[in-house]
């Protein structure tokens, strides 16, 4: 069994896996890291969306293998010492999550938008987020969340 | 107020149940039939057994030991658990293996074989009573055809007899095609039965946790008080986890055949095969009416497709739901349905979906056939229902089915939403558009809702009653816990549930706690669908909260030395009338309840209460709303461009809350009409079975949605509140079609059958339309 070494949420582990076994359910069933969920089998909704090596990447596409090495932030990565992250909060303020099963993924692919383009149009963040699928909200708070979300980011960085 | 639930979800610390993790626990998965029909010849389990991780396998057979190869649905039909002399549906569980962990169960699967003779399979529900067709329930005695049951509502000859004499009659068949809630938490279990105390702790998504207790208890013959059933945080509901599916009874097996807890949760694609579908109703729509626009009878004939097993979730006396308020939101004289439900070689379902028992197809029929009879009067669709809409003044009013609508300003509504639109500059746009050979379309949809069942004398499932408990208990330092039979599924009952506390009784909503979805801590009721939470359980909340008041005035009477004859309530507070400086607070009274304070005679101390609350009526929530359609006439793509939907839910207790579910619902309903279908074809393969095929809405099929809003109080409820999760569903689908057919007028069309995506709304311009929920036509 190949032996991987891979770093989640800031913390490095060493683990023997299966070559078969699936990113998300490294971090799911061995590491606990149960915030990020499964939603489809066909790489289409985004809720098992994680920062790899920075990146937006739905992890139940990725061999955990395939992640020997690389940094892994999950939705529990997030935020310091207890605090949120902007864009945590933002999903909070604007009600941009109800059932919140989608949320976690939604916020790191939130995050990766934010990434390439920091201050995005409402056209820009729906095509952002288009590999994320939301049930419940219409996606409207979604998009509003984004943009406070990109405001509060862009404020944090311009601070001294 | 902003969501208490928000601060675990957002952090990634909600507890769904593939969350959940015990010493020693087991991974379930489900070995399903790759037929639509065909006879079980054979089973041969023996190398998946010798799986060197697999503790157990259990097929059909070892089911039919115990006897629970079959369990009853809840509309008193009977589901196979695991086959086992034919299966009816593709998709349907076979087998069932236990394994150490997930990826080993998998595995095993593909080790079972299972030898099948195939049989004809009945897919187009309008074959299924043909003589010869297949008989797909051939378990069921006597059986001989694929009929469930004939239904009816209304006046049949009083409205035949307005249809003889009409100035105009239009008459149009409409599918509402079969779609799934697909919500993205699929559906699982985690079961836990331990045999020293010979108690079963089953985990799992259930919009009903305390119905799903009490069948358990029936099937398994385990006693109530041996089975606790808990409702951790769901994925989304919208239906799909209402009623026991096999999985579940499987998990629990497994669980008793190993000893060990077994979690089993069920993929994408085995949750669009398998779960609660939604509607799938094939329906002929007539109306008579006079020349000048004024609506006199409706006329319904339905066929209604449940799928292999009768499961459809539904009060017992309705077998069709509430879908005979498809008179909807006019005066008219009089209406007739009549509905006939047939067995096919599908899953079972039907009602799901933000459905409200059926709602959903009645208010598309009556919203699609107003539009009929407009286009065929040449009148605009907007005008033609302001001529037709009910009254203020009518209300409460007894629709020509008997239903009564508690209360309703439907021209305000309607007024607001084309003010919000700009409805007559809009009209004037589409024409300068079509002079200039560009398809755009304008569709108005106006509906009236039936949620919150429901009276206990005309409503129960399976002999239980609909009516749901709240108990609620303050503590000694004023902070509070309610416990509701509720479930949320995401619609934010932790929030809005302390907020009518809290106004009730002046506590913080933050300090009152919400729980729900354990059937060990919480009073019995029939769980969350329907719309009915804020309808029932929020009702019986203000009124447990009002009796909690009571007991605080006589406790504060004690304090003030005065008789409770003259305290007033105010600002959270009991007070001597016309001395408001000698008065309590509600955490003073909480202590002094809990003290050495004499109280008087027979009062027993503490502040708390228990109640259930028995609706006396359902609430009619209603909305008007406006949807703007671009089509492109070379690909026949619909862009949605401008959804205004203006909807009353009686008094709002949490308007961000209220805003977010239709939202929502607005999401469901362009999806269903533009993109989602469960399609099959002529063998019975599911050809919609993951989301590579069933196409949900992103963020770019979503426009921003416009909301308005209007306030008609339910005169029944105790806080004026009406239900509104499922509006947005029901309305808006009738909205979206309606805007694409009026943006095809030029072509002739008169009705286009959803999902309208580019290929069907291109063979309907071309004359050509196409049956998308079989592959063949």
């Amino acid at each position: 069994m190949p032996r991987i070494t891979v770093t989640v949420d800031g913390i490095q582990y060493e683990e023997d896996v299966e070559p078969r076994l699936l990113l998300v359910h490294l971090l799911r069933e061995r590491l606990g890291k149960t915030g990020t969920p499964v939603g489809c089998d066909t790489s289409n909704c985004g809720a098992c969306t994680v920062l790899l090596d920075g990146k937006s990447a739905k992890s139940c596409s990725v061999l955990a293998v395939q992640a020997d090495g690389c940094d892994v932030v999950t939705i529990e990565g997030l935020g310091a010492n207890g605090s949120l992250h902007p864009m945590q909060q933002a999903f909070h303020e604007e009600h941009a999550l109800q059932c919140g099963y989608c949320t976690p993924g939604m916020v790191m692919a939130a995050i990766d938008l934010l990434r390439q383009d920091p201050d995005p149009s409402e056209e820009t963040i729906r095509q952002g987020l288009e590999g994320n699928l939301c049930r419940c909200t219409g996606y409207c708070n979604i998009v509003r969340a984004v943009r406070r979300g990109a405001q509060e980011m862009g404020q944090a960085v311009s601070r001294p | 107020m902003h969501r208490k639930e928000d601060a675990r979800f957002i952090r990634g610390r909600g507890t769904y149940t593939d969350d959940v993790r015990l010493p020693g626990m087991l991974y379930g998965a489900i070995l399903r039939s790759p037929h639509a029909h065909a006879r079980i010849v054979s089973v041969d389990t023996s190398a998946a057994e010798a799986h060197p991780k697999v503790r157990a396998v259990i097929t059909g057979q070892t089911l039919a030991g115990l006897n629970l190869a079959w369990m009853p649905t809840l509309s008193n039909d009977i589901q196979a658990v695991l086959a086992t002399d034919k299966v009816r549906f593709q998709g349907q569980e076979v087998a069932f293996v236990v394994a150490e962990d997930p990826y080993s169960a998998r595995d095993a699967l593909e080790l079972i074989d299972v030898d099948y003779e195939p049989l004809d399979a009945v897919i187009d529900a309008r074959k299924a009573l043909a003589p010869g067709a297949p008989v797909i329930r051939d378990d069921l005695e006597g059986r001989t055809g694929n009929h469930i049951f004939d239904w009816e509502a209304g006046d049949r000859a009083r409205t035949d007899a307005v249809f003889e004499r009409a100035e105009v009659t239009v008459a149009q068949d409409m599918l509402y095609p079969r779609v799934h809630p697909a919500p993205l938490e699929t559906c699982g279990a985690v079961a836990d039965f331990d045999k020293v105390t010979g108690k079963l702790t089953v985990w799992c998504p259930t919009q009903a946790p305390h119905a799903h207790r009490t069948l358990y208890a029936m099937v398994a013959g385990l006693p109530e008080h041996k089975i606790r059933v808990i409702s951790p945080d769901i994925g989304g509901g919208f239906g799909g986890k209402v009623g026991i599916y096999p999985g579940y009874v499987c998990a629990i097996v497994g669980s008793i055949v190993t000893g060990k807890p077994v979690k089993w949760m069920e993929d994408r694609s085995e949750n669009l095969m398998s779960t609660a579908f939604a509607r799938d109703y094939h329906m002929r729509g007539e109306i008579a009416a006079t020349r000048d626009g004024r609506i006199q009878g409706i006329r319904v004939k339905v066929l209604a497709d449940h799928g292999a097993f009768n499961g459809t979730a539904q009060p017992t006396k309705f077998p069709a739901g509430f879908f005979h308020v498809f008179s909807g939101s006019y005066d008219i004289e009089t209406a007739h349905c009549e509905v006939t439900g047939v067995y096919t070689n599908k899953a079972p379902g039907g009602v799901a979906y933000a459905c409200s028992f059926r709602v959903t197809e009645a208010v598309y029929l009556v919203e699609r056939m107003v539009d009929v009879l407009a286009a065929e009067l040449g009148m605009d669709p907007a005008e033609l229902r302001l001529r037709n809409l009910l009254k203020p003044e009518q209300f409460p009013y007894t629709s020509p089915t008997g239903w009564e609508y508690d209360s309703g300003d439907y021209p305000k509504a309607l007024r607001l939403a084309m003010d919000m639109a700009g409805y007559d500059k809009l009209r004037a746009e589409q024409a300068d558009k079509r002079a200039r050979g560009e398809l755009m379309g304008i569709g108005v949809s106006f509906f009236t809702e039936a949620v919150g069942a429901g009276p206990r004398k005309h409503m129960d499932i399976l002999g239980l009653g609909m009516a749901d408990g709240a108990e609620l208990r303050v503590h000694p330092t004023g902070k509070a816990v309610l416990r509701v039979s509720c479930q949320s599924q995401g619609q934010g009952h932790e929030t809005t549930f302390a907020q009518i506390v809290g106004q009730e009784l002046g506590i913080p909503a933050d300090d009152v706690e919400v729980v729900h979805g354990d059937t060990d801590q919480t009073p019995f009721g029939l769980g969350t669908y329907g719309s009915r939470s804020t309808p029932v359980s929020g009702a019986a909340t203000a009124i447990v909260a009002r009796k909690v008041r009571d007991r605080a005035k006589i406790v504060a009477a004690a304090m003030l030395e005065a008789s409770p004859d003259d305290l007033e309530w105010a600002d959270g507070r009991w007070s001597v009338v016309g001395d408001p400086s000698a008065g309590k607070s509600l955490a003073e009274i909480a202590l002094a309840a809990h003290s050495n304070l004499e109280l008087p005679e027979g009062v027993e101390g503490h502040l708390d209460a228990v109640t259930v609350y028995n609706p006396p009526n359902l609430t009619y929530p209603f909305g008007a709303y406006i949807c703007v359609v671009d089509v492109d006439p070379g690909t026949g793509q619909v862009k949605v461009r401008r959804f205004v939907a203006v909807d009353d839910c009686g008094v709002r207790i949490n308007p961000m809350i209220v805003e977010g579910q239709i939202h929502g619902g607005l999401a469901d309903g362009v999806g269903m009409a533009l993109m989602q279908v469960m399609a099959f074809d002529e063998d019975g393969n599911h050809l919609g079975a993951s989301f590579m095929d069933y196409l949900l809405p992103t963020s770019m099929e979503c426009p921003s949605w416009e909301l308005g809003e209007t306030v008609t109080p339910s005169p029944t409820h105790p806080i004026g509140a009406k239900g509104v999760g499922e509006s947005a569903t029901v309305g808006s689908p009738a909205a979206v079609v309606n805007a694409v057919v009026d943006a095809l007028a030029p072509y002739g069309v008169r009705h286009a059958d959803m999902p309208l995506t580019p290929a069907n709304v291109w063979r309907v311009v071309n004359g050509n339309p196409f049956r998308t929920d079989l592959a063949v036509p």
